[in-house]
């Protein structure tokens, strides 16, 4: 296997947009999950998608429709005050329908609706790259901010409101966070593969973590040495990028579910049972 | 993650917090007429029988339980925490001891040694009565003007509550403690001044 090809020029762009992609979105999962919101995920992920191909059948610039379809969604959520996955199945299955009657009736949107739910990275160019860099620069910063706080609010529930502060603008602020990232995410690997990356490094970092901040080192590092190696495998032999990453990262989870098994005994041999 | 400057201390002989004639429950009033206030540099405990309401009236202090009649005075600016009975349903959370107490701003370095190994374990490695100290030391010892500690020497044995009785005499002279405790004994041991709940 050629190991080089990734930083040809060609390839090169969309290797390191995808990589960007594969550290940013495991750090919004832990805290989406910490939420018991996972789900988030792929409501944001499908909305994105449906917002862009909206913009394109409209004429506007792709990324724009699917971060303002994905951005209303979340400030809608947390108007109404939702939490917890209901909101979400809602939304995900709402941009799914749409998505798909898109698709059914706008034929010159059908490209970029194999592009957003096929995960074609190779077709990202300087524009995803940038403003992914730019999200993750971003994002930092306001984790930064919200970290604590999103923690203080799930771990002591009464904290703020005991001393007459409310954590509702903390919630919307990652909301809206979680929304921008899944929707410049879904831009460059495409549904499932965004979803992926944000709920399989948390599961196994959530297992395997002693503390939260070296949870979220295992899920950065989980989701960038499975992502570099889906690239590569789909690159090397031709198939499209977005499923090979979501096999590769069921692999795994799988690996990852044995070996907490036998490190907790359990898979080991029953001497009762024939 | 420390919050040291949030930490207004005990300012003035004015109450921080008076409850006159509170009614309180949730779906209806399960608890009062009751009235008292707690100043600062005090301790006080709610006293009364099994399901007197004694958790639903600190409750309503936090905000979490619904004020049916009275009024709840609050000093502007008041930083509370609430250690609730319940313990966490968040295990799977993967939080070290270190980071549960960071979170609230609490002082992990006057820890006694002999719960300093606590600090760098995950909480789901945690005991039950481990976890509960490690809850009402984040409350206990978190930059607040109010402590409210809800059954805190549930699951913990008699040396981490002889550990509580040492800390809550520590904190009292920098912050006020409401408790609940079906804990006579502990109640007694802290001086506390007790409000009864649920007798006429």
């Amino acid at each position: 296997m050629n190991w080089t090809a990734m930083f040809e020029p060609m390839f090169f762009t969309p290797f390191v947009t995808g990589l960007l992609v594969a550290a940013v979105l495991p750090v919004l999962g832990m805290y989406l999950r910490l939420r018991e919101e996972w789900l988030a995920a792929l409501a944001f992920a499908q909305l994105a998608a449906a917002g862009s191909l909206a913009a394109a059948i409209a004429g506007a610039p792709v990324l724009v429709g699917g971060l303002a379809l994905s951005g209303v969604a979340a400030t809608a959520k947390a108007w109404l005050a939702q939490s917890g996955n209901n909101g979400y199945a809602i939304l995900m299955v709402a941009g799914w329908g749409a998505s798909v009657l898109m698709l059914a009736n706008a034929p010159l949107a059908d490209h970029l609706g194999h592009a957003l739910f096929d995960g074609q990275l190779y077709f990202t160019d300087a524009s995803n790259l940038w403003s992914m860099a730019a999200f993750a620069v971003v994002g930092a910063l306001l984790m930064r901010w919200l970290s604590r706080k999103l923690l203080l609010e799930r771990m002591f529930p009464d904290f703020f409101r005991a001393s007459g502060l409310s954590a509702a603008r903390y919630h919307l602020a990652f909301d809206l966070l979680a929304a921008a990232g899944l929707a410049f995410a879904t831009a460059s690997v495409g549904v499932m593969a965004a979803f992926t990356l944000v709920f399989v490094p948390t599961m196994i970092a959530y297992h395997w973590g002693r503390s939260w901040r070296q949870s979220l080192s295992i899920a950065v590092v989980v989701g960038m040495i499975a992502y570099v190696v889906a690239f590569q495998i789909a690159l090397t032999q031709d198939q499209p990028f977005g499923p090979v990453l979501v096999v590769t990262m069921v692999i795994v989870a799988t690996a990852a579910w044995i070996l907490r098994k036998l490190a907790s005994g359990k898979l080991r041999r029953n001497p009762t049972r024939p | 993650m420390a919050a040291a400057h949030l930490w207004a201390g005990p300012m003035s002989a004015a109450p921080c917090i008076e409850l006159q004639r509170v009614e309180a429950g949730y779906d209806t009033p399960v608890v009062g007429p009751l009235s008292f206030a707690l100043g600062a540099g005090e301790v006080v405990a709610l006293w009364g029988p099994n399901g007197s309401g004694k958790t639903t009236a600190m409750n309503a202090i936090s905000g979490s339980a619904r004020v049916f009649a009275g009024t709840i005075s609050r000093r502007p600016g008041l930083r509370v925490s609430h250690q609730q009975q319940n313990p966490l349903p968040l295990r799977d959370i993967p939080l070290s001891g270190r980071e549960l107490l960071a979170l609230t701003g609490g002082d992990a370095q006057t820890l006694p040694d002999s719960l300093q190994p606590l600090l760098t374990r995950r909480l789901s490695e945690l005991s039950g009565g481990q976890l509960q100290l490690l809850q009402v030391w984040a409350c206990l010892t978190a930059p607040v003007d109010v402590a409210l500690l809800d059954e805190p020497t549930n699951n913990v044995d008699a040396a981490g509550v002889a550990l509580l009785e040492q800390v809550i005499a520590r904190e009292r002279h920098r912050r006020a403690i409401l408790l609940v405790s079906h804990d006579r004994r502990f109640v007694e041991a802290l001086g506390a001044r007790i409000v009864a709940v649920g007798e006429s």
